[in-house]
């Protein structure tokens, strides 16, 4: 294997609505930026890779659209996942192991403000059992909730006190959109929008975009003082209907720590990408982080205080680079999801040298 | 009852977006209004794009420089001609669409020819705009069409070596 | 950027329709014309469970599935939500529950609305049984939702 980091991270501040860019607007700046930390000079980065959903902003192809944020001239290599830029990443990594580049471009992208994204959402849905009924991401989301709070420990209490703790480390998050300290008790008040979910449970709805350099062996180290290294880096799927899975576990992100080695050891950091409080819950279960053990959980404040789709897994990932970059941490968990209820999930570890 | 067996369904989606054009479309359609065209040069290869784009230079990936006001006349580069009536259509078949270089632009608009009959448009036609009153404008009605100028046609050959100048 | 202060930034309504049509294949049509015949119908797995709604290969070893098995047509509720307002293209237009409900005979759960009176009235492990549509045409909106059982 090639050892592959992260030498480069930069991302937008997420908006509730940005009314006055389009996605390219909003993208380049970020991919600007990315690229000019990196310390490659772009015609060198061999590789571009993004990801981003058409149905966001209604626009069919908008990534051929978003190409024009990078320049595709002469024309590049390039690649796009019609997922979260984690999965762009991803597919980075994998031809950065053939060994004939040695540095990519990834970015995801989304502007979720020009729609109704709960109701947006169940166009990922199978067409003819599901996607008839409408039924929008934050119910299919609430039936997982309760089936977790009725079959184990869990309480919405915890769950408050996952949103609570989300705002909170947010706020020294100059990229998050909702932070803040909040009393869980006072939250628990609050009504359901669908039992037992309450606007706290849900992660904000976000415009914004992220992108991250990926760098091999000595060109990583020539560009950056601390590269991020992905020591592993795994995902895994499980089947599309809800009715057929257990929907208060994520084996998908336990084969897929087990696949990436994150299931040895210790970490500092673990950046989860929970958009609904009661998944931080799963996803820590199934990754063994579920009682405190010295892993900081989402110290960005994660997908609870800023969640652009298609771009909030990436920003995992690069939130965990950046805190092994500046030495905070040495080792950490990046994990991003796609998919209702936990569907598909990647994981990756991330060390300093 | 029917009783064939079920072989297709119907699954209509409709979704409601509020659509923002962005900064730079934003000015080239209110430019439009204003009966001005509206371009954009990039500082570093020297380009004007025109046509409402994403801001972006899409050679160099960086944003659009200086704003460059282009005259309401070009030159015909490429065209077809359309025999087959859009439903909603309003113009009488056959008619022509064209790719229409602005004299000072690199990139071409679409734009409608009329006042000329179909067989008759070439590359290299020059031709003008013709606008829709300003009162009258509207986002999606701005220029009418375009007509020919009556001038000799321009070199087409230098025209394009031109517009494809550093492709 | 050049400009930008200095201009209005417009927005405009965007709709985006499909109407498509689709073909539902052996399995999915199978059983979308039992749901027209009020019969509700799920398949078996290569391990023997039923599964509901029917899949065309199996979800663990990916074989072929053949073996139809009629199950319901109640069943039980084993996870719902209360939806306070009905978002505009669901089966029901006032406050009701999703619920995923294991018909009869089922190893796996449906997904379908029910129209209970108040939240109050939803419980899981309840039983409930489908409410059928008096003109069905082949799919699973021919089940208009799932109901209390009395």
């Amino acid at each position: 294997m090639r050892d592959v980091a992260v030498v480069s991270f930069a991302q937008s501040k997420s908006v509730r609505a940005d009314p006055v860019q389009n996605e390219v607007e909003i993208l380049m700046p970020v991919i600007q930026e990315a690229v000019a930390n990196s310390g490659i000079p772009a015609k060198e980065i061999g590789f571009t890779c993004s990801g981003s959903a058409d149905y966001l902003a209604g626009q069919p192809f908008a990534f051929v659209y978003g190409l024009e944020a990078i320049g595709a001239w002469p024309p590049v290599r390039e690649s796009h996942v019609e997922a979260d830029g984690a999965w762009a990443l991803y597919e980075a990594w994998v031809l950065l192991q053939e060994g004939e580049i040695d540095a990519a471009l990834i970015y995801g992208f989304g502007k979720s403000s020009p729609g109704s994204l709960r109701d947006v959402l169940t166009r990922q849905l199978d067409p003819y059992y599901l996607a008839p009924l409408w039924p929008d991401a934050i119910s299919l989301a609430a039936l997982q909730a309760r089936a977790l709070l009725e079959s184990t420990e869990n309480t919405e209490r915890d769950m408050a006190e996952v949103a609570a703790r989300s705002r909170r480390d947010g706020k020294a998050n100059p990229n998050a959109q909702l932070t803040g300290d909040f009393d869980p008790d006072a939250l628990l008040k609050e009504p359901y929008i669908a039992s037992p979910l309450r606007k706290h449970d849900c992660a904000p709805i976000s415009d914004g975009a992220a992108a991250v350099v990926l760098a091999t062996g000595d060109r990583a180290r020539a560009v950056s003082k601390r590269p991020a290294w992905i020591r592993g880096i795994d995902h895994r799927v499980e089947p599309h209907y809800p009715g057929v899975r257990d929907l208060t576990r994520s084996p998908s992100t336990r084969i897929a720590a087990e696949k990436a080695g994150a299931l040895d050891g210790t970490f500092d950091v673990a950046e989860l990408y929970a958009p609904f409080t009661h998944q931080e819950l799963i996803l820590r279960d199934a990754l063994g982080l579920a009682k405190p053990n010295g892993t900081k959980i989402n110290p960005s404040g994660g997908a609870l205080a800023a969640n652009p789709m298609m771009a909030a897994g990436l920003i995992r990932i690069g939130e965990a680079a950046t805190r092994i970059t500046n030495g905070e941490a040495n080792r950490a968990i990046a994990h991003a999801t796609s998919g209702p209820c936990l569907q598909q999930n990647l994981v990756a570890v991330l060390e300093g040298e | 009852m029917n009783s064939d067996p079920v072989e297709l369904i119907q699954t209509p989606i409709r979704l409601e977006y509020n659509y923002t054009p962005g900064v730079s479309r934003s000015r080239y359609l209110q430019g439009l209004i204003g009966g001005r065209i509206l371009g954009e040069r990039c500082e570093r290869c020297h380009k004007v794009y025109v046509g409402g784009g994403s801001g972006a230079c899409a050679r160099d990936g960086i944003p659009m420089s200086d704003i460059v006001e282009l005259p309401h006349v070009g030159t015909v580069t490429s065209f077809c001609v359309v025999n087959v009536p859009f439903a909603g259509a309003t113009v009488e078949i056959p008619y022509t669409m064209a790719a229409i270089l602005l004299d000072g632009a690199d990139i071409p608009i679409n734009g409608l020819i009329q006042e000329i009959s179909a067989d008759q448009v070439r590359m290299g036609l020059r031709v003008e705009a013709v606008w829709v009153p300003e009162a009258e404008r509207t986002y999606t009605d701005t220029i009418r069409h375009w007509r020919p100028t009556g001038e000799d046609d321009a070199p087409i050959d230098e025209v394009l070596k031109r517009m494809r100048a550093g492709a | 950027m050049a400009g930008a202060k200095d201009t209005e930034v417009l927005t405009a309504l965007h709709v985006l329709e499909y109407p498509y049509k689709r073909s539902v294949g052996p399995v999915i049509g199978r059983f979308l014309t039992g749901l027209r015949d009020r019969k509700i119908e799920g398949i078996r797995a290569s391990d023997g469970r039923v599964l509901v709604p029917p899949v065309e290969y199996d979800p663990q070893t990916a074989q072929e599935l053949s073996e139809f098995v009629d199950v319901g047509p109640g069943g039980v509720v084993t996870t719902w939500t209360w939806l306070h307002e009905a978002r505009s293209n669901n089966p029901l237009q006032k406050p009701f529950a999703w619920a995923l409900i294991k018909l009869d005979g089922a190893d796996t759960a449906l997904l379908h609305a029910v129209d209970a009176e108040s939240e109050a009235a939803m419980k899981t492990g309840m039983r409930v049984k489908p409410r059928w549509r008096a003109e069905r045409a082949g799919h699973i909106l021919d089940i208009e939702c799932f109901e209390p059982e009395a």
